[in-house]
Formats: structure tokens, sequence, C-alpha cells
């Protein structure tokens, strides 16, 4: 690592603005975006860098996020890359066109600076926004600091625009809490950024030389089919991000995978997170190993498609896991990340028996001390707990 | 804006650009209008299509009626993604990636009255606003014809449609016709037109200005559709002919704000040029939307009908 740290740059920088120098780095073509907070510092930062003249692209400043999508949707079919950004009532407003950038493999990629949805109004973060679009067809991560808000980002075009993924990709921050934080970030060298990312070649674009049809209809004796071919694809994008992963590793040397698993090999209780929360999660989980306690952390990294095997593997021998969700399915049961944790698990023979929190929505603070108090109610409750209950944190009944 | 020629049947292109064996109703005024849109832009153009009536009868998988780069995304939305397609044509030229041998290729975004009128006119307004070097027509059959006729904003007074049904307590459609035109205008854009199938000569040679300006083009395109005006297949053309002699919906552009009436009904018109339109009666008695109005509301209709006709002759008088 550290003849990177003397090549490239480390400084000082606020995550919003490290996706859009990702953006840059990627030289993408076309962005077109709808102010929403707390979103707005990325594509205010992309246009400047347009304005300036430092990114040759076309920045459409259209007059809603529907449109945003719409627009990208046409540029992409012209073969342009093409980035967005949203939050909250933004990606709630794209939800339709969600699924028509997947249906149609475009990949556009979309970063979303996590936030909750109204009413109440709120514009504070939490993963309402984007667990209400879990089945869009879109590869969906979830990061936790700015140097991986940048690589990540990097990655999400390597990643959608492969000719075997050809599938939208978003890129998920927790608003504020990291959107709006100022980190020390290295900015990957452009050359290698060249080596990582090629140029985009799409499969077909709109050509008068070579005319296409795009967005047919799929008549009921289509329909089924391109659904299922386009779940299969989801899937198989796995391989794609694994081995984008793995470039991204030989290139820049730094290392992601689709969990991140910190002290829970041999952990008997597993606390699950998932973004920006992880950094104060592993805070209780050092708190507790200090106290002699077997615990550990995993943290889901690649949301869609699911990496059930990993689930499996690191989840497996543990007594109890204890899953963190950020959002709620009112009437269902708790927390999105829960249910597939339960679906990954069910299977299993013997079982962890899986305990769900909610909490931090609407922007409400997770202490390391909740995250204790979690873990230990669980640990000292797990038979006695429902299943199919959860425990909201920190509200007042 | 230059006088772009003289047209006769026999100069027009042979080429067919937008194609036959579609699925459109017969007597479709709207297929016909494609068929004369394509053969004015030619083949150098690439089709953004909202969802409707000419979005599903070209394109079930896999059967496709356009020799044209075509792409549909959604219903209300049409120039937002067409404001992608012009502006990654205009910046992969630019960068050097693609497009770089081609001639200029016009961007034709397509909507009924319903995806431009009613859900789509917020993307319209911003894609009109923007600027965007791009021809959107809005081809109005007055109507959601492709759920089944409800209505529109673009519906005229007094049309019974399955959402205005005339009945004991109604009388059809309660309110007038949107101005889909004069609200294109109140954007400031290069070249707004009228224009109807019925009038083709009319209807190419606008296109083909549409096609020379750069910046947005506005086409409000009259489309009798008589499946759901419950007309003859075989009356569309001539009720397109009867809308433009009633002065229902005259035939005018704007270029650069100064307004002009394009077809000039000479004879038919019963006083002096222009000065007065037809009794609007042998219109709407060919068309069973019609069929209940009474002779009060016909009169209603009538006297508002001028009314229309007469501000927008004003306006080209100026």
């Amino acid at each position: 690592m550290s003849h990177q740290a003397v090549s490239e740059k480390r400084i000082g920088l606020e995550v919003s603005l490290a996706v859009a120098e990702a953006v840059k780095l990627a030289d993408v073509d076309a962005i077109a975006a709808y102010p929403i907070t707390p979103q707005t510092h990325i594509v205010e930062t992309l246009s400047e860098i347009v304005a300036n003249g430092e990114l040759n692209a076309a920045y459409i400043p259209v007059e809603s996020e529907h449109s945003a999508l719409s627009a990208c949707l046409g540029t992409i079919a012209a073969g342009a890359r093409t980035f967005t950004a949203t939050s909250s009532q933004g990606l709630a407003l794209m939800h339709e066109m969600l699924f028509i950038a997947s249906g149609l493999r475009m990949p556009v990629i979309m970063a979303v600076a996590n936030r909750s949805l109204s009413a109440p109004l709120s514009i504070w973060g939490d993963h309402s926004d984007v667990m209400a679009n879990r089945d869009v067809g879109w590869v969906q991560l979830f990061v936790e600091n700015g140097q991986e808000a940048l690589d990540i980002t990097l990655s999400a075009f390597r990643i959608g625009e492969d000719k075997r993924v050809l599938l939208p990709v978003m890129v998920n921050l927790d608003g504020f809490t990291l959107s709006h934080v100022v980190e020390s970030l290295i900015i990957p060298d452009e050359s290698k950024v060249r080596r990582f990312l090629p140029p985009f070649e799409p499969l077909f674009r709109l050509d008068p030389l070579n005319p296409i049809m795009i967005g047919a209809i799929g008549i009921p004796e289509i329909y089924t089919e391109a659904r299922k071919a386009l779940d299969e694809t989801l899937t198989a994008s796995r391989i794609v991000v694994d081995e984008t992963f793995a470039a991204f590793k030989n290139i820049f040397g730094r290392e992601y995978h689709c969990i991140e698993t910190y002290r829970s090999n041999d952990a008997e209780t597993i606390l699950i997170t998932m973004g920006a929360l992880s950094g104060t999660a592993r805070l209780a989980i050092d708190e507790l190993r200090s106290q002699g306690e077997s615990v550990g952390l995993v943290r889901i990294r690649l949301w869609r498609p699911f990496p059930f095997d990993d689930i499996r593997a690191a989840l497996g021998k543990a007594k109890v896991v204890v899953v963190f969700d950020r959002a709620i399915s009112p009437g269902g049961p708790g927390g999105p990340v829960a249910s597939e944790i339960r679906n990954a698990l069910y299977s299993l023979e013997p079982r962890p028996k899986i305990v769900n929190f909610v909490g931090g929505l609407g922007g409400r603070d997770v202490r390391a001390k909740e995250f204790i108090e979690m873990i230990r109610t669980a640990k000292s409750k797990a038979d006695a707990i429902d299943p199919l209950l959860y425990t909201m944190v920190g509200v007042r009944e | 804006m230059s006088n772009l020629g003289i047209f006769s049947a026999r100069l027009l292109p042979q080429e067919e650009l937008f194609v036959q064996g579609h699925r459109a109703c017969q007597g479709c005024g709207p297929a016909i209008v494609l068929r004369q849109v394509a053969k004015a832009l030619g083949p150098n153009t690439i089709v953004v299509n909202a969802t409707g009536c000419m979005e599903i009868i070209v394109s079930p998988y896999p059967y496709n009626s356009w020799r044209l780069p075509w792409i549909h995304t959604a219903f209300e939305n049409t120039a937002a993604t067409a404001s992608g397609v012009e502006a990654a044509i205009a910046i992969l030229k630019k960068k050097g990636r693609f497009y770089t041998d081609r001639e200029r290729i016009k961007v034709l975004a397509i909507a009924g009255d319903g995806g431009t009128a009613d859900i789509g006119l917020q993307a319209l307004s911003g894609a009109l606003e923007r600027g965007h070097d791009f021809i959107y027509m809005c081809y109005d059959n007055e109507a959601y014809m492709n759920t089944g006729v409800q209505r529109s904003s673009a519906t005229p007074f007094g049309a019974s449609t399955t959402t205005s049904p005339a009945g004991s307590a109604s009388s059809g459609q309660f309110s007038q016709k949107k101005p889909l035109a004069e609200i294109a205008v109140a954007h400031h854009i290069p070249y707004v037109a009228t224009a109807s199938p019925s009038y083709p000569f009319d209807l190419i040679e606008k296109f083909k200005k549409a096609r020379e300006i750069v910046g947005p083009s506005f086409m409000h395109v009259f489309a009798p559709c008589p499946t759901g005006w419950r007309c003859g297949s075989e009356t569309s053309v001539k009720l397109g002919r009867l809308a433009v002699e009633t002065g229902i919906f005259p035939l005018y552009e704007v270029v650069d704000g100064k307004w002009r009436m394009t077809v000039d009904t000479g004879d038919l018109l019963p006083i002096s040029k222009y000065d007065e339109v037809r009794d609007i009666r042998g219109y709407l008695k060919m068309q069973g939307r019609f069929r209940h109005l009474t002779d009060d509301l016909i009169d209603q209709i009538q006297k508002q009908t001028i009314m229309t006709y007469k501000a927008i002759l004003a306006r080209c008088r100026e």
C-alpha cells in the first residue's frame, strides 16, 4: 500500500464530492439529475466540474427525478456512459423508471444518498428509500465510508456495463452521516482508472445506420421469459461483482468483498449491518470482545444480487444473529434485511436464532452503547423472542 | 424560414420508413400521420415514442413497423427520454466517440394527446424550456384511445367518452380543449405548428421545416380516430378536412413568435377568406361521440369555435 500513498493523492474531501470525483474519473458522457437533499452536493459538484471543462459531459438539468432517469435511459440508449444521483422522494418518484431501466438492460449508474420517506417529512437518513425499491432489478451496493463510496462508484460502471450484466447499478451511501462528512481519501490515479474501466461500448445503440427497436411490448408469450432472464442475469452478475473487486484490488490495492466480516469467524453472536453505522457497530464489537464476549460483525455490501452463500458461510455456525435494519416493512416481519437473513438461514439445520432490531430511522442516531445493548438483549432473550417480532431501538413508547 | 418548396405526390420519397403490417384500427388517423411524418423527416431520424396507440401498434414483440431506430420507455416521459437521446448524440459527437460521420440526426418524440396535454406536460415543458434540438409531435385523437376512449384535457367540449359519458345529467366532456400549441408557443421555442394528415403537403412541409430548426419544435397534429369518435373508418381524412374548414382545427405555424395561417381553405369559406368558417354541424353529425348534442349545445360549440378561431386569426394578422 505504501507505494500507492506516494503515487496517489490523499486528500480531505467531502464524501459527496468523492462520488463526483469517481464520476469524473470514469469520464462519464452524460448526467441528468434533479436536486434533492442530501444528494445535492454530488450533482452540484458534477455540474461545476462540467461547467469548468474538467469533465466533457452533457449535464441535463431536468425538471424532476422521473425525467432524470427517463433522460438517462435516452442517453444510455445512444451509447453514452451515464450517471445520476437521488435520494428519498426522488427515488420514489423514479420508481416506475427503475424497473424500465433494468428491464431494458440499461446500465445507468446511480448514487443514492439514503434518506427517509415522508410523511412526516424528514430529510434525514435511513434506508426506507432503497428498501421500497428492493425489487427493481438493479445491482444494489451499500458503502460504509468515503473511500468506499469513491471506489464502489467507480466499480459500479465496470459491473453494470459488463456485457454479461448490462444492468443499472445503485450505490447507496447514508445521507448526511456519510454523504456530508469530510474524510481522508486516496484519489485514484487516472491512468490506473483507464486500465480498470474501459470505455463504454454498448451492445446496441440508437443509430439510423442500424435501426433497432428498444422497448417493445412484451405479450404474455414473452413477458415471463423476459422477467426470468432478468432474474438470472442479476443473480449471475455476482460473478462480475467478484471479478471487478478482484481487478480493483490488483490495480488499486484496496480490497472489497460482497460481505465484510469483522471478528466473526468464531463468534457465537453475530451482528449484521449495512451502511455507515457499521463503523459504530465495530466499536461495540471491540468493546464486547474486550469484555471476553464471543461477538462479531457481518456487514452486507452487496444487497442485490443477495449473497446467500456468503451469508450462510459467515453465519451458519453462530448461535444468535442480530440483524439491525434502518427501514421497516409496516405490517410485515420488521426489517427487510432480517427477512433476507431468515430466508438465507432457514434451510440450515441447526440454524441460528435471528433477532431483529429496527432503528436509526429518519436520522435518529444509534450509538455504540445501543449496539451493545442490542447484542446483550439478543443473547439473553434469543429463545424468548418471537422470530417474527422486531424491536424498535430507542423508541419512546 | 425558407419556403422549402412545392410538393406534389410524385415528388414524395417512395421509401416507406413506417411500414404496413402494423396493428392500427381501420382508418386510423395517427397511422397516416406517422407515414407522412416519416417521409418528411427521412432516414436520419430517431423516434422516441410514448406509451399509447402508436407505441403498441408498432411493437408487439417480435414485430416492428419502423425502419427507423425507435425507443419506448414510458408514458409521461417521452420529452425527457428524447432530451437524453439528443444530448447524448451531441456529446458523443463532440467527444469523437460515435455519430461523428453521421449527417445531422433529428430526434422525433411522439406522444398522443393524453401523453402530451395531461401526464407528459411537465416533461414536455422541461424539454422545451431547456431548448433541446428535437421535434415533439403530439398526435391528437382527442381522448385516451389506447385504454378505451377515456377523456383527456384535449377532448373537445361535448364529446362523449367512457369517462365523460353523455347521460341524463351530463352532456359529455365538460371542459374546453387545452390549447396545446399555444402552451408550446408560450415557451418561446423557434417553431410551433399545427398540422393534419388531411393536408399532407402542408404537414410534410412543416415537418421539413422542423427538421431544419436548431432547437425544439412542437407539432400539434390532428388525428381522427374512427374507433373513439364512432365514425366510419372511411371518414378519417374527410373529418380532418372538415375540422380545418370549420375552424375547429386551424392549420398555422408560429416561427420565432410570428403567427401565420398556412392553409387557405379559399372558396370553401362562405364569406371572405378566413373571416368566417363553415357551420360545424356537418362535422359533428358524422361522429357518434357528438350524437347526443342538442341544438343549444351545438350553437354553444359553434360560438366557441368561432371565438377561438378568430383569436388565432387575430394573432396571425398581428
